[in-house]
This record gives C-alpha cells, sequence and structure tokens, in this order.
C-alpha cells in the first residue's frame, strides 16, 4: 500500500517533470519579438567579437536589450570556453564567427575593418581566420 | 693646410668662452640652437579616431577551427539569444 503510493506519486512528479521540460524548450529556442524585430530592421548587428551591438544611435530600451542578451552570451561562451579548455576570448571570436555566418540578408553583422555592413546574399565580410 | 688632430682639444675651463680659439665652436653651437628653435621642431598631431587596441588579434586560427564544433553547438541550444 505505502510502495504503491510511494511509485504513483513518483511517476506522477516524473510526468510532470517531463511535460515541463516539453514545454520550456520551445519556450526556450525563440528569439523574444522585441530581439527578432531589432534583428530585422538592423537595430542590432552581430559584431565580430561574438556579442550584439547597437546599429546607430541607442535608446535605453534597446541597450537594455542588447545588455541582457550580451551578458546571457557571455554565460554561455564562459561556460563552454572552460569545458574546451579555451578563453572567453577565443571562444566568444569563434561563436561571432558563426553567428555572422547565420545572418540572414537584411541583417546587419560588423565587418573586419569594424564597420557596419548589411548582409546580402551573397557570404559577409568575415575575418580570414574564420572556419 | 692644417693638419687634422685626431680628437678635439677640449676648452680651457679658465678661458672666457665667447674669447680664444673655442669661441667658434661655441657660437656654432649658439646658431644650431637658434635654428632648431625657429623651424626645426618636430609636430606630432593627435590621430583623429580613437585608438583601437585590437585584443583578438593574437587568437590563432587553429583554436579557432577547434572551437568552432562546440560553438555551433552552443548557438543551436541557446537559440533565444543568437
Amino acid at each position: 500500500m505505502n510502495t504503491k503510493l510511494i511509485r504513483r506519486i513518483a511517476l506522477g512528479s516524473a510526468l510532470a517533470a517531463m511535460s515541463l521540460g516539453s514545454l520550456a524548450v520551445p519556450a526556450q529556442a525563440q528569439r523574444d519579438p522585441a530581439y527578432a524585430a531589432a534583428r530585422a530592421e538592423g537595430r542590432v548587428g552581430e559584431k565580430t567579437d561574438g556579442y550584439l551591438g547597437i546599429v546607430g544611435s541607442p535608446t535605453p530600451e534597446l541597450q537594455n536589450m542588447v545588455d541582457d542578451i550580451n551578458i546571457r552570451r557571455r554565460a554561455v561562451y564562459a561556460e563552454r570556453a572552460q569545458a574546451e579548455g579555451a578563453t572567453l576570448e577565443e571562444y566568444a571570436l569563434t561563436a561571432g564567427c558563426l553567428a555572422i555566418s547565420r545572418t540572414t540578408p537584411g541583417e546587419m553583422y560588423q565587418a573586419p575593418d569594424g564597420s557596419w555592413q548589411r548582409r546580402t546574399s551573397s557570404p559577409p565580410l568575415r575575418d580570414p581566420r574564420c572556419p | 693646410m692644417r693638419d687634422a688632430k685626431l680628437t678635439s682639444a677640449a676648452c680651457p675651463a679658465h678661458k672666457v668662452p665667447m674669447q680664444g680659439p673655442c669661441a667658434k665652436v661655441m657660437r656654432g653651437a649658439m646658431l644650431a640652437m637658434g635654428a632648431m628653435a625657429l623651424g626645426g621642431c618636430i609636430t606630432v598631431n593627435a590621430p583623429s579616431e580613437p585608438i583601437v587596441i585590437e585584443l583578438n588579434i593574437n587568437i590563432t586560427q587553429e583554436v579557432i577551427y577547434r572551437l568552432a564544433e562546440d560553438a555551433g553547438q552552443a548557438i543551436e541550444a541557446n537559440a533565444d539569444i543568437f
């Protein structure tokens, strides 16, 4: 009787955790609408150092959003860099190479000379060390 | 023709500088100093753009290639912030 109850509780909590997990994944995988809009409008762009930058004049809301994303990116870089035995800057630069490659036409990115470029259908201008 | 000396003799300490054999040397030195004061200055202009020190310059291609696969997975796993 007692073991049955424990088993039922364990099963119930496991199911609850699974459903919560499946609910949390799609929410994590998508960009915030404000971020998606800022990217599409070219108000933010991918920098060569692996972080997001503001193109043009910043507004307080835009600055807050970019700061928040960059803090979270930095946390990911730091964790993965440690796991890979690399420095934060090395990992961030590598991620920057890839993030610039993944920009879609119309989005902004930073060229190796530091200038902002609008992504066209042709490959972006990247650091010669990028994979 | 005067005989060239191997080393020039020092000015005697007890003589007045603007008289005697060393006066020519002193006059020359003063002329040179005057010329420098007039037009021989080296001017250094500050650059109009800020100086950017590129800290990522020492990162090698080898390191980037090694990290690329993991970084790609990290971007996929955190698609909301990339």
